[in-house]
């Protein structure tokens, strides 16, 4: 056990650090308040920048454009990013899901057809999973496929959908076999979002904002080549997909949490309880003090995780924590939030009155998704209930 | 950075593991648990075999000479067993304050028959106060004698020499000096007893500063917190296996998500804890900037999660789990005391919030 870091990962700190430095962006902070629909060729020209540079995907093998970094290395690479606050990239879902997907699955047509354009956001991807009636049980959806000559005809409806509305390529899973088992039934094909019969629509969420989209697809017209691994193997690729969805996504996400914590604790200072800053009052200190813990216990399983896969190449069993302890942490620190700041914590961005431009009255409704997005909390225990602590299956 | 266990730690804990196993089986643990102090002079005289009882301490002196992520590994191994009487306070709490103070005259000595399996020892620290910050301390040498009492002793009956923190230092008492009276309190974990101690006029030996106290205490309270992690372990270990094969409805309880969701939340608990123990040995192992914090923060959440999963265990075995003749109530009981040994989460959470809180507003200050 020896929580320094070697000299290969100070090595690949370095050199990243070197180049993200003098490229990052310096008026990304006046970006960020607008609209994602303006800001995304911001993101996009960003994202060509690393790319151009060859960080785009670092945890990429090197012949597909990456750079083959471990875990820890890839950690190092979202904390300098962090650090920096440096702006996001544009096209998440094909850099951390899909173009990993394409390279495990993918025909070496499909790779050389689809990955460069990932790379450099040329190409923006969105994933067409869940479904109105398939959300925890995905095997149950119902978009249907249906051969007819080289080409598939796709027609059903996909929710949830992030990155539609700006999606030239979508990851779609759909039913192949309606007289197979329900996992064996699935395929899954790569979309043109331009084809005709596509339409989407935005889905507007609770925090008033669309992150996600449904789409519908009316006899869509989808050629054969574009099915990623076989025909009715579908389920094991949108597993395959899901592990990087539950995988990585924890590393980036501490340096938010930190940062949170931090602001909290600052903010303690000058917010006023009982005629004391907040900070003497005893039990926002406890309660401070205790959200700080947790914090900190989400980046050391994180970090033993890592150090697990690293060690014997497969997921240990932290890492199906990873999901339920920081959805529901989140929950905790924004009550806290609400709680810390009282009146001023509901005002929203554009209220003079708002504390940090509105983001904990944001934050608060938007980590009511986390214990649903990404696998809901209920389905996070049957997991560790049954593929991890060996009880019989209760679904 | 490497957060897992290297080949030799790895060895240490399976053989600890099976060691454990192998001479504290259920049957064991509750023979001891019924006489006066838990201690078998026997049993003893394995775990010097092992080397257990001189892991931290120097090869010159000698003991082992590993580290305190071994040191944890072994107390956690000792508590998924439940291990009875004196180890705990003999190598984890007086062993630390004998091998963090500053070379005395005669530490050596005390040090290498305590690794040899000779001498055991405790440290007297709590006072009618209830308070676990040696700044709450009231009894005080003078002409080198002391007067007064000291309360919550672990295994104070079972030790040749008690460490007592007092307010102008740390003196060592020899079990059988005059003016000592040491009489059993009838705590709750019945496998670690504890005492209460009283001084009247009873010769001291000076050992060192007050100011060595707060790191042994430190490395104290990781060794305990990974006892509670060997305990929560176990104690998963057996609700598991009483879900699998407990039948309700015409099937196994674990199969009703209520049940299993318990489980999968004792899981998150126990290895959450895990994560905070071995980070807070390591640290206090390279005196990282850290390191207290690190304590803190694993007391935190360990005290709480080792409560809430003996909840979980006792409530997924329903009747049975209520009953004496489960062991469950052992680790249970045991957990509370040790929810409570070197501060419970709310002492902690101010400790944490006055490094975290207050101390980064004075570097803020400073800056």
């Amino acid at each position: 056990m020896d929580m320094r870091l070697t000299a290969d990962e100070v090595a690949f700190r370095d050199e990243f650090r070197a180049w993200l430095e003098p490229n990052v962006p310096a008026d990304w902070p006046q970006w960020r308040e607008k609209p994602l629909e303006e800001s995304f060729p911001y993101l996009r020209a960003w994202q060509r920048k690393l790319y151009d540079a060859g960080w785009a995907a670092v945890s990429w093998p090197r012949e597909y454009g990456g750079r083959g970094a471990t875990l820890m290395q890839q950690s190092i690479f979202w904390e300098e990013m962090a650090r920096v606050e440096a702006p996001p990239l544009a096209n998440a879902l094909g850099l951390g899901l899909i173009g990993p997907t394409i390279i495990a699955h993918g025909t070496p047509a499909q790779k050389a057809r689809f990955i460069p354009k990932i790379l450099s956001a040329e190409e923006i991807w969105c994933q067409g999973f869940s479904e109105p009636n398939a959300g925890s049980d995905l095997a149950a959806l119902q978009t249907e496929a249906r051969l007819a000559g080289n080409h598939y005809v796709v027609n059903g409806q996909k929710v949830w959908t992030s990155y539609g509305w700006v999606g030239d390529w979508c990851e779609l899973v759909v039913r192949t076999d309606p007289a197979a088992p329900k996992h064996k039934g699935l395929t899954v094909l790569l979309v043109d979002m331009k084809t005709p019969g596509v339409e989407v629509r935005p889905l507007r969420q609770m925090t008033g904002e669309s992150e996600f989209n449904e789409i519908f697809f009316r006899d869509v017209h989808v050629p054969v080549e574009n099915v990623l691994g076989a025909v009715n193997d579908g389920w094991n690729v949108a597993v395959s997909t899901l592990m990087h969805e539950r995988g990585a996504y924890g590393a980036r996400l501490i340096l938010t949490f930190k940062r949170n914590i931090n602001r909290l604790i600052e903010l303690s200072r000058t917010v006023q309880r009982n005629g004391r800053p907040a900070s003497q009052d005893a039990i926002l200190r406890q309660k401070l003090a205790q959200c700080y813990a947790e914090v900190e216990i989400m980046r050391l399983n994180q970090l033993r995780a890592f150090s697990r896969i690293t060690a014997t190449g497969v997921p240990g069993p932290e890492g199906s924590i990873q999901k339920l302890f920081w959805s529901e942490l989140n929950q905790r620190l924004q009550q806290l939030a609400q709680e810390l700041l009282g009146p001023f914590g509901q005002l929203a961005q554009g209220d003079v009155h708002a504390v940090d431009r509105g983001i904990w009255a944001y934050g608060y409704l938007r980590s009511r998704g986390n214990t649903i997005e990404a696998g809901t909390s209920e389905v996070q225990r049957n997991i560790i209930g049954h593929f991890v602590l060996g009880l019989p299956r209760s679904y | 950075m490497q957060f897992g266990l290297n080949e030799s730690q790895q060895i240490l804990q399976d053989s600890a593991r099976q060691f454990f196993a192998g001479e504290y089986p259920s049957s064991e643990v509750r023979r001891l648990l019924e006489t006066d102090t838990a201690f078998d002079a026997t049993m003893w005289a394995k775990l010097a075999e092992q080397g257990y009882t001189g892991i931290i301490f120097p090869e010159g002196a000698g003991g082992v000479g590993l580290g305190l992520v071994e040191l944890i590994l072994l107390m956690e191994e000792a508590g998924r067993a439940l291990l009875p009487g004196p180890f705990f306070s003999t190598v984890a709490l007086a062993g630390a304050l004998l091998r963090t103070m500053p070379p005395h005259t005669a530490t050596g000595k005390y040090l290498s028959a305590i690794s040899r399996g000779e001498a055991r020892a405790t440290v007297a620290l709590v006072e009618a106060s209830g308070g676990w910050d040696p700044a709450d301390t009231q009894i005080a040498a003078a002409n080198g004698r002391l007067t007064g009492e000291k309360l919550f002793v672990t295994d104070a009956a079972a030790a040749h020499w008690l460490l007592v923190v007092a307010r102008n230092g740390v003196f060592l008492v020899q079990a059988d000096s005059p003016g000592l009276r040491v009489t059993p309190m009838r705590g709750i974990d019945l496998t670690r007893k504890v005492y209460a101690v009283t001084f009247e006029n009873t010769p001291a030996e000076k050992l060192c500063e007050v100011s060595a106290v707060p790191k042994a205490l430190d490395i104290a309270t990781a060794a305990l917190c990974a006892e509670m992690v060997g305990g929560m372990q176990r104690a998963l270990e057996l609700t598991v296996e009483y879900a699998k094969t407990r039948k309700q409805f015409g099937k196994p309880v674990g199969a009703f998500q209520a049940v299993q969701h318990q489980v999968a939340d004792m899981y998150l608990e126990l290895e959450s804890s895990r994560s905070a123990t071995y980070y807070a040995a390591w640290a206090l192992e390279e005196n990282a900037p850290d390191a207290a914090a690190a304590v803190s923060i694993a007391k935190i959440y360990t005290s709480e999660a080792s409560r809430t999963v003996g909840n979980r265990a006792i409530q997924v075995h329903g009747g049975m789990g209520f009953t004496w003749e489960n062991d469950l109530h052992l680790f249970y009981r045991r957990a509370k005391a040790s929810e409570m040994a070197f501060g419970d989460a709310s002492y902690h959470r101010e400790r944490l919030a006055r490094l975290v809180i207050d101390g980064a507003a004075i570097a803020a200050q400073g800056a």
